[in-house]
């Protein structure tokens, strides 16, 4: 195993859960297999190179002023498809700011994510439809938010009754500087308590922006879990086949009623935290090319090559992200700026009498600043 | 009509609104089998079951932050935070996440989640007990906010409350929770969002809400000995206001007092007193004066009641107006 992946845990006590080298290699674990055919690997790595795709064009977009700001999730993607394509459609994700593989994999059209960023809204899907809640910038408060949705679960039913097609369980996703937020050591506790279907996935991506991870965390993040009374595993976070068996395992414990689960995805955030950040200013090039060595995608390719999946295959998903691409830029181009006026009437279900009048006094405003006659 | 004391008619509107609604949970620390420190959920759990009454880990965001996701799943959560000065570890969540997710899904998800707050001091209670954080929720856009001032509030206030699909932090006057009142539990009440005139009067306007509406109230009868009548409105909802009693009384009386225990500076009062200013500019023969708590940290309790807004200084204010 690479020293980049056991850095966080000298002593191994949480070894790695791998079943796809570097290289493009399977090998064996003795408590975790990845239970697809290589069909489904090709379906991953579409997903993988998609997902990829999604950050590509938005960085793009936000170098050509289009969008205010971008978080890439460049180098997290087998993350992401692994452990999103792990879930059922019955099941709910509560993400960061940063999932946009996972939002793929829920169905949410990746133009629909541009929109925050673009400044155009502050939303964008619908969480019951798509069974992944909007995007969580306050770091961790989301996890909380899973929980209670999986002690809903538990209330309606909805978990241990042997039916893989209807019993439900929920995930929540966060980065390493979040554990050192309260609300996730919370969310842990009440899971554990409540014994609530959920799957704490963490993207140990090793940056809390600048911060490395041993400014968060001292030993592993997987370690946290025995102390609120439940399991933690640790997963090479670029091996998709790995994020996808473990979380799949974790997931139908939390539907068979068996309690929450901690996963580390152990990553790296290749991309800066965000485009305003400037990652030169607190890590070496050199840590970037190792890590490189380690590309999600790369070793998925190499092992579908290895299998003999044909040319063809790789050119048409060429095509197909060419596609998305376009997609992506042109509705970016062609998301409308929200109508202040409209804003009024989503602060509350039942409207406020004092919030109209205000409307009314901006449109009012709004309305006196037109020019009268004006010619287009 | 039944007489019953204020916490009691909370704790039969709850019954009420969990009868109603089987979505309606309670959850918050030790609401269970003690039924809360001031007994407010007292037999609930009993009666509805630990599914439904559900006692909390010991931690207030997680308090908030859960019954988010459960109003993701369609429960309608009832919290209750069990002091006034324990609310700001969940403030995050009722600031950030509460208040915002309905106008950042673009009102696709609801929040239909009741933060229950005893607030306000006259207990004689240790630090952090009695606190006035309301004017905090008032001016978060998204949050609505109410406090009632009586057993009969109480008992209609609640269920409006748990049945409104906006997120309302309750406030509960807690020194009121042992005050008798009338309940009348068959009569249509009052809308929940709708200021009230509880004392009729000519010649000033005191305004005020939760705790203070008795102490007003006990002003004007004091008042009315001296010959001065003072007309009470008691707000009874603080987001949004409904002010338009206000300014119907203030026009006739031409003099306003506000009054509450929270600090003065940025409190619900100067906010009331703008508006007054703006709507009832040319019927007002004085300022608008404020009688509350003083911008301090909550005082040790010996000396609250010099803190607290009580008769002698509303009189004193009345009297400062009157004499403009």
């Amino acid at each position: 195993m690479p020293d980049a992946y056991v850095a966080d845990d000298p002593a191994g006590a949480f070894p790695l859960v791998q079943l796809l080298t570097p290289e493009g290699e399977r090998v064996p674990h003795a408590d975790f297999a990845y239970d697809g055919d290589d069909d489904s690997i090709r379906g991953l790595y579409r997903d993988l190179v998609l997902s990829r795709r999604i950050d590509f064009e938005a960085h793009a977009l936000q170098r050509h002023g289009e969008l205010g700001l971008w978080a890439p999730a460049l180098g997290q993607e087998a993350a992401q498809i692994g452990s999103g394509r792990a879930l059922r459609p019955q099941d709910f994700a509560f993400p960061t700011y940063r999932e946009h593989g996972v939002a793929l994999c829920r169905g949410v059209d990746p133009a629909l994510l541009l929109g925050l960023f673009r400044g155009v809204e502050l939303g964008g899907w619908d969480p019951a439809e798509q069974g992944f809640a909007l995007y969580s910038i306050v770091i961790g408060a989301q996890t909380l938010h899973a929980t209670g949705y999986a002690m809903g679960l538990t209330l309606d039913g909805e978990v241990g009754r042997n039916d893989p097609e209807r019993d439900a369980a929920v995930i929540a996703y966060f980065g390493d500087g979040a554990t050192s937020q309260g609300d996730v050591n919370e969310a842990f506790d009440w899971a554990a308590v409540f014994n609530a279907p959920v799957v704490f996935f963490c993207q140990n991506n090793q940056y809390a922006i600048s911060a490395s991870t041993d400014r968060n965390t001292r030993g592993p993040i997987a370690q946290r879990a025995g102390g609120f009374g439940f399991s933690g595993i640790r997963v090479d976070g670029n091996d998709v086949l790995a994020c996808h068996a473990v979380t799949t395992a974790a997931m139908e414990k939390a539907r068979n009623g068996e309690g929450p689960s901690l996963i580390e995805a152990y990553t790296y955030r290749m991309g800066a935290h965000t485009t305003s950040d400037d990652p030169s200013r607190y890590r070496d090039s050199a840590e970037v090319e190792t890590w490189k060595l380690k590309d999600p995608i790369e070793r998925v390719k190499r092992y579908l090559l290895l299998q003999g999946t044909p040319q063809s295959f790789f050119d048409d998903l060429d095509t197909e992200a060419d596609e998305l691409g376009k997609h992506l830029r042109e509705t970016c181009k062609s998301l409308p700026d929200p109508d202040l006026a409209a804003l009024f009437d989503h602060v509350y279900v039942d409207g406020s009498p004092e919030l109209m009048e205000q409307k009314a006094q901006y449109v009012a405003y709004r309305d006196s600043l037109e020019p009268e006659g004006s010619e287009s | 009509m039944t007489k019953m004391p204020l916490g009691k008619g909370l704790n039969a509107g709850l019954r009420a609104a969990m009868e109603a609604d089987d979505k309606v949970l309670i959850m918050g620390e030790d609401v269970g089998k003690l039924g809360g420190v001031f007994r407010i959920t007292d037999g609930l759990q009993k009666d509805f079951g630990e599914s439904r009454v559900i006692d909390a880990p010991l931690a207030e965001s997680g308090i908030v932050g859960t019954a988010v996701g459960l109003a993701y799943r369609g429960y309608r959560p009832v919290l209750e935070i069990q002091f006034d000065g324990f609310v700001y570890p969940a403030y995050d969540q009722i600031v950030s996440q509460v208040a915002k997710l309905h106008f950042r899904s673009q009102g696709r998800v609801k929040m239909p989640i009741v933060i229950r707050i005893p607030f306000g001091g006259g207990i004689g209670a240790v630090e952090h007990h009695s606190e006035s954080p309301e004017g905090q929720f008032a001016l978060t856009a998204g949050l609505k906010v109410v406090s009632c001032s009586n057993a009969n509030d109480a008992y209609w206030m609640i269920q409006q409350a748990i049945a409104s699909d906006d997120p309302v932090v309750f406030m509960e006057p807690k020194r009121r929770y042992w005050d008798q009142g009338e309940v009348d539990t068959t009569s249509e009440p009052m809308p929940l969002h709708a200021s009230s005139v509880v004392r009729e009067g000519a010649d000033a306007t005191v305004i005020a809400y939760g705790p203070m509406v008795k102490t007003c109230l006990e002003s004007a009868d004091a008042a009315a000995e001296e010959g001065t009548s003072l007309e009470v409105i008691d707000l009874r909802t603080l987001s949004p206001l409904d002010l338009d009693p206000v300014f119907e009384s203030v026009r006739r009386t031409g003099r306003a007092i506000v009054v509450h225990e929270a600090a003065q500076t940025l409190g619900l009062g100067a906010e009331i007193s703008a508006r007054i200013t703006e709507k009832c500019f040319y019927s007002l023969e004085a300022p608008v004066i404020r009688v509350t708590g003083y911008d301090l940290p909550y005082p040790p309790s010996r000396v609250e009641e010099e803190y607290l807004p009580g008769l002698d200084r509303v009189l004193e204010a009345v009297d400062r107006s009157l004499a403009f």
